[in-house]
């Protein structure tokens, strides 16, 4: 096969700040992003309302406001583990078949750059725009934060929280990317955004209730071999963190609770000596968080390949 | 006279269904070449392939003395392409969408926006520059197209289809802009099914049939070849058979009766006289003679028919 000449990154910054600025004007990223704000912020409010009610000497008063749920609003984790996916499929879901129906797609291939720009620059503008979001978030809830309880955040409580915001943006990247394959492989836009849509409600909703079953059914327990009610919980837990939502529950729990030692399983002759209740150091927190994050990077960056590859292969004629 | 597009041999197969099948074309610089064909006779396919958009299943095309697969940049950074329908993103002004492209080809904004200004003047839109593109008709969004190609400054300009679906005003609007792009040394290549309506502008035209070339070469000399004549005489007259009547008149190629007492003669110059003379001769009563320039419509359905016959044979 012949090379190709010419780098694949021309245009790139060009396609990705030109998304960024469509994203940030259209009419359906601000409706989207009024929902998020207004929900996190009520989420965090009634959050303070519950610290401020309980006098209690607590380390990182900072990160409750993140993690504390007052019935019957969830905690403002809960809230964004659920809705970071729906802002990222609204950013994704016509990416490419978007190009083709407005019939932009040959006029836009037909400048000199190559389509890796195209897809590449896309996806890079999503983000940006996700990033943006999530640090105007970030900011307000800490802003939100300082106002009404009165405390600044200790150094910890920052790295915490800014490790939380790695968490949630390589989260959001992953739904963008299956977005994305989805206005790859179909071109009709609707039928793109109901399939990430079923994928994202299989993962949310079904995904927590089918693990035990297909568990159950890979490792039986046998009531006379104690072991393999072990193996059935380690297999449950790895079909489990099959689903991105797991994942990211796993890693707000680890590093905005700090007590956390442990993802899984824990015996008690593990525990010996261990003083229950004190918390981790950060980086402790951040190495028991490493294999989830590292595994969420390399699902976006397989999903984002799937999507290279589809697109790469299609013929551009409508 | 140097060539700026040239196939050999070229093929492409979607599945077992060959959209191009073995297609050899040259084009020299700075001459009006038309591809013209019915839908679905692989004339946008072969563009794709000159644009490097699509890749051939066998043969090479050489645009500008380039490889559209191995150097796509070069090639469409000299090239100008007005797909077939053409789109626009609906929420920018035309202004906005021709900054997009022009920094997709690289250039700075100063430059950008002062070609642009030219551009739009060009093709008499400077009132619309700051409207949403979501507001323009099918021909303003053609000549929004052309601008772009203008932009460019691209030494060929591909244009799939650039009259279809437009009045006849904006056609013609259409036509001359492309006519001044060519004087200005521009080498355009225009596919389209209106065979018709572009065989005034084009220097040379090739006809597809499936996939094929089934003639290439200058209006003039296709209509001669294949009807064996430029002029089409209709003939109306009773009593007469004009076929033996005709035979062996100066400048008469062919004469063909479509009806009884209507005839259709082919030839070569105005043959109108000889062919009043013979009637009369013939003891005939002429009753209408018109004469008219052969269309390449004419030579399309003439040319196929012939080969579906021979292909039957």
């Amino acid at each position: 096969m012949p090379q190709r000449e010419g780098s694949p990154f021309t245009g790139l910054a060009t396609v990705a700040l030109k998304e960024a600025a469509d994203h940030m004007t259209s009419a359906r990223i601000h409706l989207v992003m009024l929902l998020v704000l207004l929900t996190a912020v009520g989420a965090v409010y009634a959050a303070i309302g519950q610290i401020t009610a309980t006098v209690s000497e607590d380390q990182f008063l900072f990160l409750r406001l993140f993690t504390t749920a007052q019935e019957p609003l969830p905690s403002f984790v809960a809230f964004l583990g659920f809705l970071l996916p729906l802002v990222a499929i609204a950013l994704g879901f016509d990416a490419i078949n978007g190009e083709y129906n407005r019939r932009t797609m040959s006029r836009i291939l037909s400048q000199p750059i190559y389509r890796d720009a195209l897809l590449t620059g896309k996806f890079l503008g999503c983000l940006i725009v996700i990033a943006i979001c999530l640090l105007v978030l970030w900011l307000l809830v800490i802003g939100l934060g300082i106002l009404l309880v009165g405390l600044p955040p200790s150094a910890e409580e920052i790295l915490r929280g800014l490790a939380f915001l790695l968490a949630s943006f390589v989260y959001a990247g992953v739904w963008l990317a299956v977005a994305m394959v989805f206005s790859t492989i179909f071109r009709s836009p609707a039928t793109s955004a109901l399939a990430t849509l079923t994928v994202w409600l299989l993962f949310t909703i079904f995904w927590p209730m089918l693990s035990p079953l297909i568990a159950g059914a890979i490792a039986p327990v046998d009531p006379f071999d104690p072991m393999t009610a072990v193996d059935r919980v380690e297999v449950e837990r790895a079909i489990a963190r099959i689903s991105p939502n797991t994942l990211f529950g796993e890693m707000t729990l680890a590093i905005l609770n700090p007590e956390t030692r442990s993802l899984g399983l824990v015996f008690a002759n593990q525990l010996s000596q261990a003083v229950i209740g004190a918390p981790l150091p950060a980086s402790q927190s951040l190495m028991l968080i490493w294999p989830q994050l590292a595994c969420m990077i390399a699902a976006l960056l397989v999903l984002f390949t799937a999507a290279y590859v589809s697109f790469q292969r299609q013929e551009i004629r409508a | 006279m140097n060539t700026v597009i040239e196939t050999r041999n070229l093929v492409k197969r979607y599945g077992r269904h060959a959209a191009v099948d073995g297609l050899d074309l040259t084009v020299e610089k700075g001459e009006v070449f038309g591809l013209l064909g019915p839908n679905g006779s692989g004339k946008t396919t072969t563009i794709l392939l000159l644009l490097g958009l699509t890749e051939p299943t066998s043969g090479t095309v050489r645009v500008l003395g380039l490889d559209p697969l191995r150097n796509p940049l070069e090639v469409k950074r000299r090239v100008g392409y007005l797909p077939d329908q053409i789109g626009f993103y609906d929420n920018l002004t035309a202004r906005e969408n021709l900054l997009y492209t022009a920094r997709l080809s690289g250039l700075p904004g100063a430059e950008a926006s002062a070609r642009i200004g030219y551009a739009l003047e060009r093709v008499r839109l400077s009132h619309a520059a700051e409207r949403r593109v979501g507001t323009f008709s099918r021909g303003m969004r053609q000549r929004l197209g052309l601008a772009e190609v203008l932009i460019k400054r691209a030494e060929i300009a591909i244009l799939d289809e650039p009259t279809s679906g437009l009045d006849p005003q904006s056609t013609q609007e259409l036509l001359d802009l492309i006519g001044e792009l060519s004087r200005e040394g521009i080498t355009i290549v225009l596919s389209s099914h209106l065979l018709t309506m572009v065989q005034e502008i084009c220097g040379r035209v090739a006809l597809f049939n499936r996939g094929r070339i089934g003639l290439m070469g200058k209006v003039a000399d296709l209509t001669s070849d294949v009807l064996g004549g430029t002029h089409v005489v209709e003939v109306e007259a009773d009593g007469v058979d004009l076929r033996t009547a005709l035979a062996g008149a100066p400048h008469v190629t062919g004469v063909v009766e479509q009806r009884s007492g209507l005839w259709r003669v082919d030839a070569d110059a105005d043959a109108r006289p000889e062919i009043a003379r013979r009637v009369v001769a013939a003891g005939g009563s002429l009753r209408t003679m018109s004469i008219r320039q052969t269309t390449l419509d004419e030579v399309y359905v003439r040319f196929f028919e012939e080969e579906k016959v021979h292909a039957a044979a």
